[in-house]
């Protein structure tokens, strides 16, 4: 792979990873992380609604007026949420059940109009591909990270499989809106521990 | 359900922001000063009072199976159509709200000012209508539920301001300074709010 695409498709995962430095998506990433299962099931969502998102916006760049963009842009990305919705209802009902609102929401999350406005919308096709499924993959890290945590302390289970002892009493708190706050922002302290970003 | 613990309940228990996690990307960009910050919070409340109840009138009388049985068509179910019908509302609304206080009170246009448009992108908006159909609220309570949900939103974001004024003071390791002790600090204040838990009027 040649290395301007190797590196659009990478620096999303860490150094421009779009939760913990873009900050951007925030709502989704904190909501369904309380298991391992709703988590993978709402990266791969979001992944090819980002991506597929940014592949149409950016075919149709040169054809959309620049004053109704944003409608535009809303109405690509509604629709593929609706398409990704009907199939995981179709499919996997019981965990669209766990995500309910949240599936729709992908259609503000800012990630999805973010890359659509800030890349897609000046890139050709290939590019915004990429740039969608690295975008959605760093999303897809924090979110499975924060959702192997709290499961792992919640519940003494990872993936629903029992890994501590029986006798382990899950902590309720990490499962518990606070919990996830506070494990995302020692998260987001570790990641920029080491990627040395500082914030002005 | 009694109104008055709907509204409770919304502000404080089920805090949009601190229990739901919705808004929070305004929440973070919008916090850094305590007069933009209430700004925000009430151009919030006002969409929500008014996207809550008009999405409620669109899916109980267009969308809902059966919804259209007025029209003759009692076997329709167009429920698929929520998504893009609420976010072409919001967006909507939101325009028109702008033009009406732009005509008639320029004063709280100017004070808006960039928010407005901003909000049709905050998933509270957006999410405040999808828990109405989700809980099967009727009118009142959709009214009462937005406006009570935007208030718990503008509580949030108001004492959040009010900490990271403060917060600038102190000393933070480098990798903590802005997100992270924000997330941190959020998670504090979240905590604080489960305790009005198991207080019903």
């Amino acid at each position: 792979m040649a290395s301007a695409a190797k590196k659009m498709l990478m620096d999303p995962f860490s150094d421009n990873n779009p939760i913990t430095v873009q900050v951007l998506g925030i709502c989704s990433a904190l909501a369904v992380t309380v298991k391992l299962d709703t988590a993978i099931v709402m990266t791969l969502a979001l992944t090819s609604v980002v991506s597929l998102s940014n592949v149409v916006i950016s075919l149709l760049r040169n054809v959309i007026p620049a004053g109704i963009r944003m409608i535009v842009e809303m109405a690509v990305i509604a629709s593929l949420v609706i398409i990704a919705d009907q199939l995981l209802k179709a499919y996997l009902f019981d965990i669209s059940k766990q995500l309910s609102v949240f599936v729709g929401l992908i259609i503000t999350n800012c990630i999805v109009m973010g890359r659509a406005e800030a890349f897609a919308l000046q890139n050709p096709p290939k590019e915004s591909l990429l740039d969608g499924l690295g975008n959605g993959i760093g999303y897809g890290i924090i979110l499975i990270t924060v959702a192997a945590i709290r499961e792992f302390i919640g519940f003494g289970t990872l993936y629903n499989f029992p890994v501590l002892p029986e006798s382990y009493m899950g902590n309720g708190l990490v499962l518990l809106a606070p919990g996830a706050f506070i494990i995302l922002g020692l998260l987001i302290w570790l990641q920029r521990t080491i990627t040395k970003y500082v914030e002005e | 359900m009694d109104l008055l613990s709907l509204a409770v309940e919304s502000i404080f228990i089920q805090n949009i922001l601190l229990a739901s996690f919705l808004g929070m990307c305004s929440f973070l960009a919008c916090s850094k000063k305590v007069d933009t910050a209430i700004g925000l919070g009430f151009a919030v409340i006002f969409v929500l009072t008014i996207t809550v109840p008009a999405n409620w009138a669109i899916y109980n009388f267009l969308l809902k199976p059966g919804a259209l049985a007025w029209a003759g068509l009692p076997n329709l179910d167009l429920s698929f159509l929520n998504f893009i019908c609420f976010i072409a509302t919001i967006a909507s609304m939101v325009q028109l709200v702008e033009m009406i206080l732009d005509k008639f009170f320029p004063a709280l246009y100017h004070a808006l000012g960039i928010f407005l448009p901003l909000i049709t992108v905050n998933c509270a908006i957006l999410g405040g209508s999808l828990f109405m159909v989700e809980r099967s609220y009727g009118l009142a309570e959709s009214v009462v539920y937005g406006a009570s949900s935007g208030t718990g939103w503008l509580l949030a974001i108001a004492s959040m301001a009010a900490i990271r004024k403060k917060l600038r003071y102190s000393h933070l390791p480098d990798g903590l300074k802005g997100l992270g002790i924000t997330m941190i600090m959020t998670g504090l204040m979240a905590m604080a709010f489960m305790c009005f838990a198991g207080i019903s009027l």
